[in-house]
């Protein structure tokens, strides 16, 4: 479903050019669960970045079911993102002025695909049934993460994206919401690319791969 | 579409979490759009009164035959004119009494009126026949039945007993003119067969040439595109629009304020949307539509404020522009749909030019962009150096204006960049005076206090600006106003020499009055005045008749005299120039200036400049002798008189009773002067309002600063309170930090309006009025002003100060956790 082949992508730094991928291969099959560890600044986000379309790569290719990402115009991206990618940050990036009902049905609105059964399961399967008209100020940091994973896979998409998704939570709640999230990529079939430092919580997912030095080893 | 809706609803849930952020939004379009649009609407009302008085049956938008000594001539001048081909329509003018009101009376033959004379009324087949056969009509405005408490329908007399044909409404007519057919007029007016100009309309051929006809007895004067008074009156309404145009902008600082703070905040938003798949286009097109919308809101709203602002004001300004110019202005408002449809227009430009820079920054934000609530306010530090330069350049340019402008817009040009340049550089000098401050400090407190103030300036800096400016206008408009008072009451005294005025209503009753008076002991001498009016090279000039008298010797005000000038005055070859009059010549004492008259070219040698404050037209004094002399028709109906003061009311009474005179025709001196004075004060009763006004909403936008910096103070705050400094502590030392930099702003803004004040008076004046004035200085006004600002910016400190003081600890402990 995912297909990656010779990645790569450099910024510009003060001092001189940071190399950050230098020809990544990846392939991920539907429904396949895989963890992507590294060390800090290792481009573990960049390449998730790339795959959702929100950077461009310097080279090589990335293939999402039969779209060639890399040639997509911004326009096409920002398709690409609202109707077959979801994407979870670790920041949780909930809109503040929305309430959390209104945050869950935000990216299915815009994609134009709210399907109102689906979101009543969203809800129930992440427990957030008490807390629909709250805003995410009043929620904890797992409350509020369990919204945004919500709101990703509320329009079903192909792939769901997490970038360090627990990174800001304790332990225990971390294992809950990665709980939920594996369960809900099960009950959707979508595949599922989670960058994080935890080897404890990566070893839950069906694959386990490390960035070095550019590289996927 | 529905796609665009949702986006646009969750733009719009920010505002709903930030009321006061919103509010400060329409608060500054409202007041942006309300004063201009309210400035806009009394231009507008009163340039459309100028047009209806220059196309009122051939003003100075229609060509016209007249004398060359502007005298009446014989109406077989226009006979021979048209049978030459001369498609010539004949005007009779003159002025009457009615009801003690001297009103203008225009007589015109209806049948021969050219059909392109401007707006003017337009006369029916039906209205016609009433107006021309007996017993005829007088047209009139709404306006002018009303001052002359007059029904429709009546036929009132005038001072020679004579009546006017029935009074009838006439829309469109100007205010202050009655207009009848020429032959009524001729009656009237007791000049048979007599014709003050012909209006000439459109020749079907080519009329024989205007000199083989009438020979040099008339001469063409050429329509003009503007009238004598709308260049008299353009130096008003360009100081209206000054003033509308600093309120817009001051309201556009506010909204630049608030939209780039809202910016920032949605920062994340914007990214999330991005990210959520919300293309950059979609977003960006959402943005400016979310803005165009909110301008629209504010706008209509600020059109009514400004509907109310222009209704309240418009009285003044009539009363401003008849005691400084003689316009009539109607005080009912009328507004067109283009003024509707131009706030609206200048209330959308004004919002997207304020949020230009943050919608410009979302347009090429990167979809990855680290949001940076409130680094917005930093980064205006970068600009502190470039903004200097930039107030540099702008001082440069008032100064080549100084050195090289003649005009009147190039004085406008002085001042507008003197402001533009001090309101660029007031952060630069308030950086600089909060830096000394921290040098200075010991304490660690007092190091935070100015360190914290400094670091405070970028967000509260265009709230600083606009209140320099207000207050700079406001220091030198009073200034101005306060010279102008002190140096006209002064003149005044000076000028009124006599203790009782009568105006008699005819020749007749002059002399009558003369008679009488020769009879009263405690009548110590009769002042026999008179006044005439000319041309002196195209400009029109009034002659006034001084009589021979040691009292004006000793009190007539004089700003230059040559030797011996008042004796040169008395055989009748010299004059005394009017100030403006002097400029608009370039006449000097020594100078000859040539007046044509009905006997010829009289020569005068000026021998003295004098004030004359508040006169629109050009004036010499003569002896009031030699005028008659020159102007054998000049009415001799002005009077005035040397009484005891204890002698003075019983001699007007006496006076009233023998010859009917009402209150406006005998007036002692002190009656003269208070409604001279009462006049002066109501001309710049308008000013002070706008004074107020734009002190006002620079008020606003410190206040919606302070608010909107209020929300990101926390994290500043919340260190100090947890190291031990209570609440109602940090509260006194915002306060105290606000009050400090307005405090500065302030006192530079005093110098500032100092400077206002010269170019109002040594640059803008001159050029405007013609007359200038003595520059004083008043240190308690200054004081006062002072203080104002202080009373506004405290009350502007104050919700956020009492907010942070009342503040729940709670609020203060969130800045310390993990999951704000």
């Amino acid at each position: 479903m995912l297909s990656i082949r010779n990645l790569s992508k450099t910024f510009s730094a003060a001092a001189e050019p940071v190399h950050v991928l230098r020809g990544v291969d990846l392939d991920l099959k539907a429904g396949e669960r895989v963890a992507l560890t590294g060390e800090s600044g290792s481009g573990k986000s960049t390449l998730l970045h790339l795959i959702a379309g929100l950077d461009a790569a310097d080279g090589g290719s990335i293939r999402l079911e039969d779209t060639e990402v890399t040639k997509l115009s911004d326009a096409g991206r920002a398709s690409l993102r609202r109707d077959r990618i979801g994407l979870v940050f670790q920041q949780y990036n909930l809109i503040p002025s929305l309430s959390v009902a209104d945050n869950l049905a935000f990216q299915a609105r815009i994609a134009g695909r709210h399907d109102a059964a689906w979101s009543r399961e969203l809800v129930e399967r992440l427990g957030l049934g008490t807390l629909l008209t709250r805003y995410p100020e009043q929620l904890s940091g797992g409350q509020q993460q369990r919204v945004a994973i919500g709101r990703a896979l509320a329009t079903k998409p192909s792939l769901l994206l997490a970038d360090e998704p627990t990174g800001n939570l304790d332990e225990a709640t971390a294992e809950d919401v990665l709980a939920l999230t594996r369960d809900l990529v099960t009950r959707t079939g979508c595949g599922f690319l989670m960058v994080t430092h935890s080897l404890h919580l990566a070893a839950t997912l069906d694959r386990h791969l490390t960035l070095h030095a550019g590289r996927i080893t | 579409m529905k796609r665009a809706l949702w986006v646009l609803a969750v733009l719009l849930s920010h505002w709903r979490r930030h009321r006061m952020q919103f509010a400060t939004l329409l608060i500054g379009l409202i007041a942006a759009t309300a004063l201009w649009s309210g400035v806009q609407a009394i231009n507008q009302q009163a340039r459309n009164a100028y047009d209806r008085a220059a196309a009122t049956f051939g003003g100075a938008r229609t060509a016209m035959l007249v004398a060359p000594d502007a005298a009446t001539f014989s109406q077989d001048l226009f006979v021979k004119l048209r049978r030459a081909g001369w498609p010539v329509s004949p005007v009779l003018e003159g002025r009457v009494q009615i009801n003690g009101r001297s009103v203008r009376l225009l007589g015109i033959e209806p049948v021969t009126l050219p059909v392109d004379v401007g707006n003017a009324p337009r006369l029916g087949a039906s209205d016609l026949s009433s107006f021309v056969a007996p017993p005829g009509r007088t047209l009139v405005a709404k306006e002018t039945l009303s001052d002359l408490q007059e029904q429709e329908g009546a036929a009132p007399p005038i001072s020679s007993g004579a009546k006017l044909p029935p009074l009838h409404v006439q829309p469109q007519l100007v205010p202050g003119v009655l207009v009848v057919d020429i032959g009524v007029a001729q009656k009237l007016l007791n000049k048979p067969d007599q014709v003050s100009r012909l209006l000439i309309g459109k020749p079907k051929g080519k009329p024989a040439p205007l000199a083989s006809v009438v020979g040099d007895r008339l001469q063409r004067i050429e329509p003009n595109a503007e009238t004598e008074l709308e260049r008299l009156t353009d130096s008003f309404h360009l100081n209206l629009t000054a003033f509308g145009l600093l309120s817009f902008f001051v309201g556009l600082f506010i909204v630049n304020s608030a939209v780039g703070l809202a910016f920032e905040q949605r920062l994340p938003m914007l990214r999330t949307l991005r990210a959520c798949g919300a293309s950059a286009r979609l977003v960006n097109t959402v943005l400016v539509i979310e803005l165009v919308a909110l301008a629209l809101v504010a706008g209509l709203i600020g059109l009514v404020c400004g509907y109310f602002i222009a209704a309240a004001l418009l009285p003044d300004v009539a009363a401003s522009l008849r005691g400084l110019y003689g316009a009539q202005i109607p005080g009912q408002l009328t507004l067109r749909p283009e003024w509707w449809l131009a706030g609206i227009g200048i209330s959308v430009a004004g919002a997207l030019v304020a949020a230009a820079t943050s919608l410009i920054k979302a347009i090429r934000m990167p979809v990855l962009a680290t949001a940076q609530p409130y680094a917005w306010q930093q980064r205006q530090r970068r600009w502190l150096i470039l903004q200097s330069i930039a107030a540099c350049m702008v001082f440069a340019v008032a100064l080549l204006l100084l050195r090289y402008g003649e005009s009147l817009i190039a004085g406008f040009g002085v001042l507008a960049a003197l402001m533009l340049g001090a309101a660029l550089i007031l952060p630069a000098f308030l950086d600089i005076i909060l830096r000394v401050g921290q040098r200075a400090a010991r304490g660690p407190l007092a190091l935070w206090f100015w360190a914290d103030s400094r670091q405070q300036l970028s967000g509260l800096s265009l709230a600083l600006m606009a209140l320099l400016l207000a207050l700079a206008v406001n220091v030198g408009v009073s200034t101005m106003v306060e010279t102008f008072s002190r140096t006209f009451v002064g003149w005044l005294n000076g000028r009124l020499a006599a203790d009782v005025y009568i105006s008699a209503s005819d020749n007749a009753q002059a002399v009558a009055i003369r008679n009488w008076l020769k009879e009263r002991s405690e009548v110590q001498a009769i002042l026999s005045g008179g006044r005439a009016e000319t041309q002196v090279q195209g400009q029109p000039v009034e002659l006034f008749g001084l009589p021979d008298h040691a009292l004006y010797r000793e009190r007539w005000p004089l700003l230059e005299t040559a030797t011996r000038a008042w004796t040169r005055l008395v055989p009748g070859n010299a004059a005394f120039i009017s100030e403006q009059l002097s400029r608009r010549l370039n006449v000097r004492v020594g100078d000859v200036v040539e007046v044509p008259a009905p006997g010829g070219t009289w020569e005068l040698d000026i021998v003295g400049i004098y004030a004359d404050y508040g006169n629109p037209k050009g004036q010499l004094a003569v002896n009031v002798a030699a005028l008659i002399r020159q102007f054998p028709q000049t009415p001799q109906t002005r009077i005035g008189l040397i009484v005891p003061r204890d002698k003075i009311s019983g001699l007007i009474a006496a006076l009233q009773k023998q010859f009917a005179l009402d209150d406006r025709s005998v007036a002692d001196q002190a009656t003269v002067k208070a409604e001279s004075i009462r006049i002066f004060n109501r001309t710049f009763a308008v000013t002070s309002a706008l004074n107020a006004f734009t002190l006002g909403v620079a008020g606003i936008a410190l206040l919606t600063s302070l608010l909107t910096l209020a929300n990101s103070r926390l994290p500043q705050l919340a260190p100090l309170w947890a190291v031990g400094i209570t609440r109602p502590r940090l509260a006194a030392i915002e306060l105290t930090k606000t009050l400090s930099v307005a405090l500065f702003t302030s006192l530079l803004a005093v110098p500032l309006g100092l400077l206002v004040a010269w170019c109002l008076i040594a640059i803008v004046n001159v050029k405007a009025f013609g007359w200038r004035l003595p520059f004083h200085v008043f240190p308690l006004q200054l004081v006062e002003l002072v203080a104002v600002a202080l009373v506004a910016s405290l009350l502007a400190a104050a919700l956020p100060v009492a907010r942070l003081a009342r503040m729940q600890p709670a609020d203060l402990v969130k800045v310390f956790a993990n999951e704000r």
